[in-house]
């Protein structure tokens, strides 16, 4: 096929435009990442949180997460004495703009973040109909929206609440561990913005990383181990109250 | 919260699973339950219920037809759905089940159908005219063979396919028992009696909706209805509402006795939020109520006119209480957080694209389906209106 000079001038111009667009469309490439050298989870300190809410309104910024629904949240507990079977729960916009002072009195108040939970036998991937779905080789659950059908089986198979339905997209969304700045070395918006440290990302597969350390001196729990969802959040201090 | 009691976690508030997943059992239970009577017709001889073979089947295909539609309305992304063919999760309940579905439609019920109605397709595709003769033309797959041969062939290959019909209708409706039992997140949902109960159920309603049907569609044609068949459904009716009711009565013991610790929120909330549809509909007139009149039926001899007034009564209540089966178990299962600590409110549109108008428009089609379907393919043969020839059954 012979092109013509005019037909090239018009041509090359118009390939550029187009060339650049792809380029703007493509994502950061992390060519350093190795997939199969990390496996994260998360450690959360109950003895540090203070419910301010910066995690929630962070991650809510960091990915654009819809009002009214959460990638993250934090709980807040009053066990009165003695009634460890009788919380009193409340999480006010998913303790966004922090906690009001309590009117209650007596017996112990605590806050317990939650996200989701990266499970390592998550029931969620298993119930998805097109395995839209998935935990990631590195251990972070994710979904591939482009494929999710919305059909919200992995919503309801959660025993968590982590997930939900983006309302303008209507597939399935939770927290992705913030797995584009994890795969960059960066940590999670929520751990970056926590003033206490009472967030820590974890990468189970460092041998460096302090997790190992904390998890072999202190007590730590899981949310709902009879569930064997094999979580990977872990928590310091969790009480037996917590739901 | 408005619509909020005590504490629920945050992405609970908004329940997920609408009044069109209600729907989409309660249509695949008729389908099994009506497929279930026209069974006991040609594999286990009941000679009495004949009148209602043809129009169980295409009771069965008339809802089967509409059943996935409440599933594409409830989807975020109904253009992706076919995905679930294509590229299914083999672990996932939801995604084995496509398969379920396509195999009962199209190698079960189509083809016993036309196996059944293929004398009668033949014969119409040689006496009609117009429009209807290349219907029927198209029907007949090409072949007009009527010898004594292909017929018996027709009726053997008919056997056999009931025959595999039988556990593929328990398998299509025990099946979406299985979705919702095996969900271990949700303690109202996950128990392994959850698909049997399904199946019961599925019985239960899909025996009472043909039974009325059956009433229905022969008043209308003006002709007699016999009752020995009539009797019969009824009777069949009654044992699997003993089973069903022994079955949903055996799980509420269970809970009560075991206790564990989803007991107290899911009582309270049964006691409150669930008391119109649980303890009132389903139990006491849904259940409860037809299976004493239909036990005044079979303990008493009562004259023609008040067993038929019973059995439409026992009938109609029924299919309400079986539709309030479907709800307490979808929608009670979202009612309340898996906290235990709290309960929401379940807000059901109008006329948005999972509102009641939508459920009422899918509800309503199968009949107008069904109303096709029988004016195509008669179930019974024509005596008074005559516009058809006289058709007979195949066997």
């Amino acid at each position: 096929m012979s092109i013509s000079r005019r037909q090239m001038l018009l041509l090359l111009p118009a390939a550029a435009v187009a060339w650049k667009h792809v380029l703007a469309g493509t994502p950061e490439a992390s060519p350093n990442y190795k997939l199969s050298d990390h496996w994260w989870g998360m450690l959360i300190d109950i003895t540090k949180c203070i419910g301010c809410g910066n995690c929630v309104r962070a991650c809510q910024t960091e990915n654009d997460v819809p009002d009214g629904y959460f990638r993250t949240w934090v709980e807040r507990y009053h066990v009165s004495d003695y009634d460890i079977e009788n919380p009193h729960v409340d999480s006010p916009d998913g303790g966004k703009k922090g906690f009001l002072p309590s009117k209650e009195e007596g017996g112990k108040n605590f806050f317990v973040p939650k996200l989701c939970n990266h499970c390592s036998d998550s029931p969620c991937t298993q119930v998805c109909p097109v395995g839209a779905t998935f935990i990631s080789p590195d251990g972070v659950v994710l979904v591939d929206q482009k494929y999710c059908l919305g059909c919200r089986y992995c919503v309801q198979a959660c025993p968590y609440g982590c997930r939900f339905i983006h309302p303008q997209k209507n597939v399935a969304e939770k927290c992705t561990l913030c797995y584009h700045r994890i795969t960059k070395g960066l940590t999670t918006a929520c751990c970056e913005n926590c003033p206490t440290g009472a967030r820590q990302l974890a990468d189970l597969k460092n041998p460096n990383d302090p997790i190992h350390e904390f998890l072999k001196t202190h007590s730590v729990q899981v949310l709902k181990p009879y569930m064997a969802t094999h979580s990977k959040t872990f928590y310091n201090g969790l009480d037996g109250s917590v739901r | 919260m408005p619509g909020v009691e005590g504490f629920m976690y945050p992405n609970e508030v908004e329940l997920q699973w609408s009044v069109l997943i209600v729907l989409y059992p309660f249509l695949t239970g008729l389908v099994a339950g009506a497929f279930i009577l026209a069974s006991l017709e040609r594999v286990f001889q009941v000679q009495e219920v004949k009148p209602t073979y043809r129009l169980a089947l295409l009771t069965a295909l008339s809802f089967l037809l509409i059943a996935p539609l409440p599933l594409q309305l409830h989807l975020g992304h109904p253009e992706r759905s076919y995905e679930m063919y294509l590229t299914p999760h083999k672990t996932s309940a939801m995604a084995m089940f496509g398969f379920v579905y396509l195999w009962y439609l199209m190698a079960v019920l189509v083809l016993e159908i036309w196996l059944d109605y293929r004398r009668d397709i033949v014969l119409l595709s040689q006496s009609t005219t117009g429009w209807k003769r290349l219907i029927y033309r198209m029907m007949t797959l090409g072949s007009s063979n009527l010898s004594p041969r292909a017929l018996a062939i027709d009726d053997r290959v008919g056997w056999i396919i009931t025959l595999i019909g039988i556990p593929s209708a328990f398998l299509l409706h025990g099946y979406v028992g299985f979705i919702f039992g095996s969900i271990k997140a949700n303690p109202w949902w996950s128990t392994p009696l959850m698909p049997v109960v399904f199946i019961f159920s599925a019985m239960v309603s899909g025996i009472a909706a043909v039974m009325l049907l059956y009433m229905l569609l022969t008043w209308l044609r003006k002709e007699t209805i016999e009752i020995t068949c009539v009797d019969t459904v009824a009777r069949y009716l009654f044992y699997t509402f003993i089973i069903d009711f022994s079955l949903e009565m055996l799980d509420l013991i269970h809970r009560i006795y075991e206790s564990d610790e989803s007991f107290r929120s899911l009582d309270f909330m049964v006691h409150t939020k669930l008391y119109m549809s649980h303890i009132v509909i389903q139990i006491v007139l849904g259940t409860v109520t037809p299976i004493l009149l239909l036990a005044l039926t079979q303990l008493w001899k009562l004259g023609e006119m008040a067993r038929k007034r019973i059995y439409v009564l026992a009938g109609c209540l029924t299919l309400i209480g079986i539709f309030a089966m479907r709800w307490n178990v979808v929608i009670g299962g979202q009612l309340f957080s898996k906290s235990f600590l709290g309960y929401t409110t379940y807000k059901m549109g109008l006329v948005t694209r999972e509102g009641l108008l939508v459920a009422i428009v899918l509800t309503v089609m199968p009949l107008v389906i069904l109303g096709v379907l029988v004016k195509l393919l008669p179930p019974w043969p024509e005596k008074k209106s005559g516009s058809l020839p006289d058709i007979a059954p195949a066997h």
